[in-house]
């Protein structure tokens, strides 16, 4: 039995739906994150499972416990907030002892469990700084060391990065990993940062308009994204409108709209006459000025309508001669140079038949 | 760094409040330090500065030796720091509910309730006390209520005006809304994730109220405190109305002074004595705030 069951949630505010039959089960040790665009209803879901709003419809079930009716400071989670919510009246060990005292801890023992959790986030000797003393890194650590002192079942992280600057975001994302395996908590973690998802999580919900549209582990949800909305949401994706034209064991053809006929992948044993979109990501794409023939190779020639330089990648937008675009991923490895084409050039674009899949509407 | 400019700048921004100072508190304090080491007049009022015949300064600290010699009148000041006491706590204690209750609703409805708070000001102050008068007045239908209840039970009768009592409910009446509004200033701006994160943590309603809440209020309590302790220990209408002979306050004997007795240099040590120990209580109110901060 999972740790966390949420089953069937459905959450109105009027006669919006902000959580639409929401249905998760999270195991016991997961780092499990919830990733959708601003507004999908990522902190209403959090905030159910912390207890501050309860469920229109549907139960949250923690370790075999329907959670219905029972408040946060009785529930066994703990949560770190997008601002933090340090106190500011306290310094930073009374912050992390709060949990501590509430749970009624031998004030003897208090002084040591706080200054090993201070230690477990690289804090040694900030504990008589207040938190406006702190900057945004050290802040996020004192609210993570505060909610898991007591060791919680399960802790709530809603986008804590958000605040930090990239370069900070890295190096705490690694500790953030390293701290969740040492620990063994549960981690569900909110983010409108599919890379931020990406790099962390061992398992990734992708939620839009209230709605999961897919479960699954970063490779899968990147690779093989079950629909248009996952596809587009993570990572860059060409979506190539087709239709199947036939399916013969992995492989099938599709007739892609104003490109021709394409061999891709059959994954789901689609039938022909479906309609949908191949998902093709642009890094699958060798663009180059004359491909060699290979029949598992998709090849059209095209002219490279625009580029964008980005330092270690350069992405070309290909279109071909029915007018679609293609987008094509190069790095930029060779020595010396720092692009490989220019707008206009004249060049071919081809992919494997296992590099895209096909997306049905 | 010190330049020209910036000199001027901090002329320009300080000068006006440090001249409303000395103007309105520096100077009249000077004026009553001096009046209070003068000798009364024939007739009341100042004896002139120079003295006549000689022609040299003509003064004398006995106005404090009589002070000092009278125990009546620091029993005086003891009992209406006892009154303001009693009723700055009882105004925390009504205020605060009052405050978080404003501070917690509907920011639409918010400037409503303060408006409702500092209502009673647009009537006239003397006005508002003589009402509770007659509330508090032997043929009031309340007292007369309570009285009966009081019967039935088996105890004598009480009047309510001219006592303590009554002194007490005018200045906390008339004091609340001082309370009231540094209260919800300071209660509006607390961030409300910090009672989610404390309840999250597991803090129950009694835990967040007085581990969180409470603690960032206290500088809204403290300046709610001053605006209340101080004008009460001074005033002398409210006992005047209110207190008959019992519940005079230090107030009421100052104007006295003044007005009545027309002993300029005493009510000048009264007001003397009134003055160090309303700043001395203001510097120490100031000093804990901030041991409590660090
Ligand atoms: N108390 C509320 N009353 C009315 N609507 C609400 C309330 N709380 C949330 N909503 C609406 O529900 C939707 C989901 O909100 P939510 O805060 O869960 O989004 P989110 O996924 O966390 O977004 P973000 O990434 O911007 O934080 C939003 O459209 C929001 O306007
Ligand atoms: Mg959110």
């Amino acid at each position: 039995m999972a740790l966390l069951e949420i089953r069937n949630v459905t959450r109105r505010f009027g006669d919006f739906t902000a959580v639409d039959n929401v249905s998760l089960s999270i195991e016991a040790g997961e780092f499990f994150t919830l990733l959708g665009p601003s507004g999908c209803g990522k902190t209403t879901l959090l905030r159910m499972i912390a207890g501050f709003d309860a469920p229109d419809a549907g139960s949250i079930v923690l370790d075999g416990k329907a959670m219905t009716g029972i408040p946060p400071e009785a529930r066994n989670i703990h949560t770190v907030f997008q601002s933090y919510a340090l106190f500011p009246h306290m310094t930073v060990a009374q912050n992390v002892a709060f949990p501590l005292k509430m749970a009624n801890v031998d004030p003897g023992q208090i002084g040591k469990r706080v200054e090993e959790a201070l230690e477990d986030v690289r804090l040694t000797g900030m504990d008589k700084r207040y938190p406006n003393e702190l900057s945004g890194g050290q802040k996020q650590r004192v609210a993570v060391a505060r909610a898991l002192i007591n060791r919680p079942k399960l802790l709530l992280l809603d986008e804590p990065l958000a605040a930090l600057d990239a370069k900070l975001k890295e190096s705490v994302q690694l500790e953030l990993i390293g701290l969740q395996k040492e620990v063994g908590i549960t981690f569900v973690y909110v983010t409108h940062d599919q890379s931020e998802a990406l790099a962390l999580s061992h398992r990734i919900a992708v939620m839009n308009h209230g709605r999961v549209e897919q479960v699954d582990e970063p490779s899968k949800i990147y690779g093989f994204p079950r629909n248009r909305f996952v596809a587009d949401f993570i990572g860059q994706c060409n979506l190539l409108d087709g239709e199947i034209r036939a399916c013969a064991g992995e492989r099938m053809t599709i007739a892609l709209a104003g490109i021709g006929d394409v061999v891709a992948l059959n994954i789901e044993s689609d039938a022909p006459g479906l309609k949908g979109a191949l998902a093709l990501r642009p890094e699958k794409v060798a663009i180059g000025r004359d491909l060699p023939k290979d029949a598992d190779v998709n090849r059209f020639t095209g002219k490279v309508h625009d580029f964008l330089y980005l330092g270690d990648v350069t992405i070309y937008i290909v279109e071909l001669a029915g007018g679609m675009r293609i987008e094509a991923l190069l790095p930029n490895s060779s020595a010396g140079r720092t692009k490989f084409f220019e707008a206009g050039d004249e060049v071919q674009v081809g992919w494997r038949y296992d590099a895209g899949h096909f997306l049905n509407d | 760094m010190a330049t020209p400019q910036n000199r001027l700048h901090k002329w320009l921004i300080g000068g006006p409040p440090l001249a409303y100072l000395v103007v309105f508190f520096a100077i009249p304090v000077l004026i009553m330090v001096l009046a209070s080491l003068r000798n009364s007049g024939d007739f009341g009022g100042l004896a002139p500065l120079f003295s006549e015949e000689s022609g040299t300064l003509d003064l004398t600290t006995e106005n404090y030796g009589r002070f000092f010699s009278d125990l009546i009148y620091t029993e005086l000041f003891l009992k209406s720091f006892a009154y303001a006491a009693i009723t700055t706590l009882v105004c925390l204690v009504i205020a605060y509910p009052l405050a978080m209750l404003i501070a917690r609703s509907a920011k639409k409805h918010r400037d409503l309730l303060v408006l409702l708070v500092i209502l009673p000001f647009w009537s006239n102050f003397l006005i508002r006390v003589y009402a509770w008068m007659i509330i508090l007045g032997p043929q009031s239908v309340f007292v007369s209520a309570l009285n009966r209840v009081l019967g039935t039970i088996g105890i004598e009768p009480v009047t309510l005006l001219y006592t303590p009592f009554a002194v007490i409910v005018g200045l906390v009446y008339v004091h609340l809304p001082f309370m009231v509004l540094p209260l919800y200033a300071n209660l509006e701006k607390h961030d409300p994730a910090l009672l989610d994160a404390a309840q999250d943590l597991g803090a129950n309603a009694w835990r967040r109220f007085w581990r969180v809440t409470f603690p960032l209020s206290l500088p809204g309590v403290y300046a709610g405190a001053a605006l209340v302790f101080i004008p009460a220990l001074g005033i002398f209408a409210i006992p005047d109305i209110l207190g008959g002979t019992e519940g005079i306050m230090i107030g009421n004997v100052i104007k006295q002074q003044f007005l009545d007795t027309r002993d300029w240099p005493f009510g000048s040590v009264l007001s003397m004595v009134l003055t160090v120990m309303a700043v001395a209580l203001a510097g120490l109110a100031a000093w804990v705030a901030r041991q409590s901060r660090t």
